[in-house]
């Protein structure tokens, strides 16, 4: 990794319960490395990370996917580092959006149970944080911490 | 944003994938263009795999259109100056 002053976690749909907490997770992980951390997610995904972190301690910046999609695309705003949350296809479409409108190093968090099969359809080199959880969130700790 | 949800749109295909929303395309549209992801269609930028597959029925524009929560969607449009914007250059 060459770069990490400001990094964005995408999260995707939130209805796999390993999102929110992996997502307060890195966002520490990555706080505690001096590294700006901005969270993109639905309004409930933003909801939830608001409810399990009232005080903001993880979560200091959020912003709207579609809000976020648009800053990006007009090229109002980048990152050095984008971690974008995978579980369905949808993430996969996001993932791959990211890669023509950021400069950012990406790196994709695929969980859930098709996490391979989704990491299989990553057509591009990206770095590939894969676990086949989507209660649990240990393994994909784990996976985090042996990249970061 | 996310205005499209208050337009006159079709739904083509519901709760589908990328790469079927551009067979479905390919398959079905004689005139297509192909866009990068974060192509501005009406007041959304779109989403997806490349090449995005945008099909032209006659005046309304045939596109992918994602939600997370929802997956994939092809709508059906009406959109003379999308359509004037794509045949000028906006896609390939």
């Amino acid at each position: 990794m060459t770069r990490l002053n400001n990094a964005l976690l995408l999260l995707g749909c939130p209805e796999l319960p390993v999102q929110t907490g992996i997502a307060l997770y890195l966002a520490n992980k990555l706080a505690k490395k001096d590294v700006g951390v901005t969270i993109a997610g639905t309004r409930s995904a933003i909801n939830l990370i608001k409810v399990s972190d009232p005080e903001g301690n993880y979560a200091k910046k959020m912003i709207d996917l579609d809000r976020c999609i648009e800053n990006l695309a007009e090229k109002r705003m980048d990152f050095d580092s984008c971690f974008v949350f995978i579980h369905n296809d949808a993430g996969i479409s996001y993932l791959t959006t990211m890669r023509s409108i950021s400069d950012a190093d990406l790196f994709a968090i695929v969980f859930g149970s098709d996490a391979e099969m989704l990491a299989s359809m990553i057509g591009f080199e990206c770095e590939k944080i894969v676990a086949r959880t989507a209660h649990n969130p240990i393994p994909l700790k784990k996976k985090i911490d042996e990249v970061l | 944003m996310g205005c499209i949800e208050e337009m006159n749109y079709e739904i083509i295909l519901k709760n589908t994938s990328f790469k079927e929303c551009r067979e479905f395309v390919e398959k079905n549209f004689k005139e297509i263009y192909k866009v990068k992801p974060g192509y501005k269609m009406f007041d959304v930028y779109l989403i997806g795999v490349p090449p995005v597959m945008i099909g032209v029925d006659v005046d309304h524009v045939v596109f992918p259109y994602t939600k997370p929560c929802y997956g994939t969607f092809l709508l059906r449009i009406r959109g003379e100056e999308e359509i004037a914007l794509l045949r000028k250059g906006g896609g390939t």
